[in-house]
């Protein structure tokens, strides 16, 4: 199924996840490829979700879960090399399905992570925060309002702030965590726009309900179904001429 | 068909009974709350408001038979609790971090967690007694720091149990959101979950103030009393110490200014309950 892929980004082998003794992932494989937008779709509890937060490995935040198997960014598995989490996250950022803008203003929301990593001057700092908040489509909404609450946005506005605050630290790979599930359709098309728009620079994987939304803005595109990798190929051959019967089911909606 | 619906009409009949019994209920219970709580304050009215005079605020405890008022423990107490929350609230804000955010594994933090519910209920006397024990005895004499002491022992459970029930309000997903930029965990919990519950934890706090501002059992043992003005590490009058001593007296003018002391200290735990409840208000989380 793969004649092009192009480089790849993250290189998943034999991953195993569980949550304490249920083992909710099965020995997945598969390749992301870099600078492309790369969907996971399939039912709920399917894994989806618990797959790509492991590519960042915010699973750790909590005990009893574990995963097993190798997951390799730019060449070095970062299950093994657990050495700095946080550095991994710089480069692995991560938008949820829930708004979640921090308990401050929209612009320390975004200059929140940037302090992380780097040592920016007044004015270096307020580039910073109009470039990512240029690049999350937000920043004419909001360029007189920077110093309110994050909390004063509307939904839409809040989950492309938390985009914002996610491109703001230079990440290379975005996971996107079903980010438009809570929003209105428009608000959800300008988010579909930003990913095609963010792909350019960034690696993308997005996990999402909606399967027009895949067809539209994916790449590639896998279906899970209870913890193992049914398929996974170029998008449009998942939607016209899938290899499975089961991706086929799912697709044409007999199933799920 | 008939017969099912005489049926459904007769289950909705019982149902409307039962709601309506169980809100005269209710209502009863939330009446026979009020009506000793407006007893009390109405006496405390009746009694205290005479009493009420510019005297209170600027003259000392005066001998039985003389003009006065209760200034020093009304400043006695201000300090004591003040220095009592100064010692307490630290520690508490610390504990409850802990018991939300670190302890997810381990023995640790449950056992604290229980420990300090136990503490929550503990009497206070015993409280009280136990510095009694420890320090009072150890310095040679009653003393305001000592009454510090006891009445911070009772902040600490206070604010332990509400700074890590408001920490545990604040929805994971945010920690993960910032755990997801590379923020390490302190500083998640002090830029952003301390600061989501703040309001929360500042009503604790509040609530802690209000509750050994009335306290009086810990202070027999450590702060006991004064006339006069005194430092904080001598016996230093206070309000509820002086409430049951005046109360306790044959004169007429001490039974007045206990119950004018009576009705500042509960206007002012009154005061700071609803002042608390203001603050709570502010969360900005279950949304």
């Amino acid at each position: 199924m793969t004649a092009k892929l192009p480089k790849s980004k993250i290189v998943v082998r034999d991953l195993n996840f569980f949550y304490g003794e249920t083992r909710a992932l099965k020995n997945i494989t598969l390749d992301i490829p870099e600078f492309h937008v790369t969907a996971f779709i399939g039912p709920s509890g399917c894994g989806k979700s618990t797959l790509i937060r492991t590519f960042n490995q915010i699973y750790k935040i909590y005990p009893h879960q574990s995963a097993t198997g190798q997951i390799i960014l730019d060449g070095v598995d970062i299950l093994q090399d657990d050495s700095d989490l946080n550095r991994l996250r710089a480069r692995v950022g991560m938008v949820f399905q829930q708004p979640t803008p921090f308990p401050m203003s929209i612009y320390d929301n975004i200059a929140f992570g940037v302090k992380l990593y780097e040592k920016l001057g007044r004015s270096g700092m307020d580039e910073r925060v109009e470039w990512a908040l240029h690049k999350a489509a937000l920043w004419d909404e909001v360029k007189d309002i920077l110093h309110r609450s994050g909390y004063s946005l509307s939904g839409g506005q809040q989950q492309r702030l938390c985009i914002a605050r996610a491109i703001a630290v230079k990440p290379e790979v975005l996971l996107l965590d079903e980010p438009a599930s809570a929003l209105d359709p428009i608000s959800t098309a300008r988010i579909e726009n930003l990913v095609i728009e963010l792909k350019k620079d960034y690696t993308i994987v997005i996990v999402t309900h909606n399967m027009q939304q895949a067809a539209r803005i994916s790449d590639y595109t896998a279906y899970m179904y209870l913890g193992e990798l049914i398929e996974f190929a170029a998008t449009e051959l998942i939607f016209t001429r899938p290899s499975r019967k089961e991706t086929e089911d799912y697709i044409t909606g007999k199933f799920g | 068909m008939r017969e099912r619906k005489r049926e459904l009409f007769s289950i909705q009949n019982r149902r409307r009974a039962v709601n309506l019994l169980s809100q005269a209920c209710a209502i009863l219970t939330v009446c026979f709350g009020l009506f000793w709580l407006g007893w009390i304050l109405l006496t405390l009215l009746r009694y205290g408001l005479p009493g009420m005079s510019l005297h209170l605020f600027t003259e000392l405890t005066p001998p039985p038979g003389s003009p006065g008022g209760i200034i020093n423990a009304l400043v006695g107490t201000f300090l004591i609790v003040m220095l009592a929350t100064l010692l307490g609230t630290p520690v508490g804000i610390l504990a409850g971090t802990y018991l939300a955010e670190y302890g997810q594994t381990g023995w640790l933090a449950p056992v604290t967690g229980f420990v300090n519910d136990i503490l929550l209920s503990a009497p206070s006397i015993v409280l009280g007694l136990f510095v009694y024990e420890t320090y009072v005895i150890w310095v040679g004499h009653f003393s305001g720091i000592a009454g510090s002491f006891a009445l911070g022992l009772l902040v600490i459970p206070v604010v332990v149990r509400t700074t890590a029930n408001m920490l545990k309000l604040v929805p994971n997903r945010l920690r993960e959101a910032a755990a997801a930029l590379g923020a390490p965990q302190w500083k998640i919990i002090t830029m952003i979950t301390l600061k989501a519950s703040r309001a929360g934890i500042i009503t604790g706090i509040l609530l802690a103030v209000a509750r050994i501002s009335g306290e009086t059992a810990p202070l027999l043992f450590t702060a006991l009393n004064n006339m006069f003005w005194s430092k904080l590490n001598q016996p230093t009058a206070n309000l509820p110490v002086m409430i049951f001593d005046y109360a306790m007296s044959p004169y007429k003018d001490w039974h007045d200014l206990a119950w004018a002391g009576a009705l500042l200290i509960t206007l002012s735990v009154l005061g700071l309950n609803i002042l608390a409840r203001s603050f709570f208000k502010q969360m900005p989380l279950g949304r």
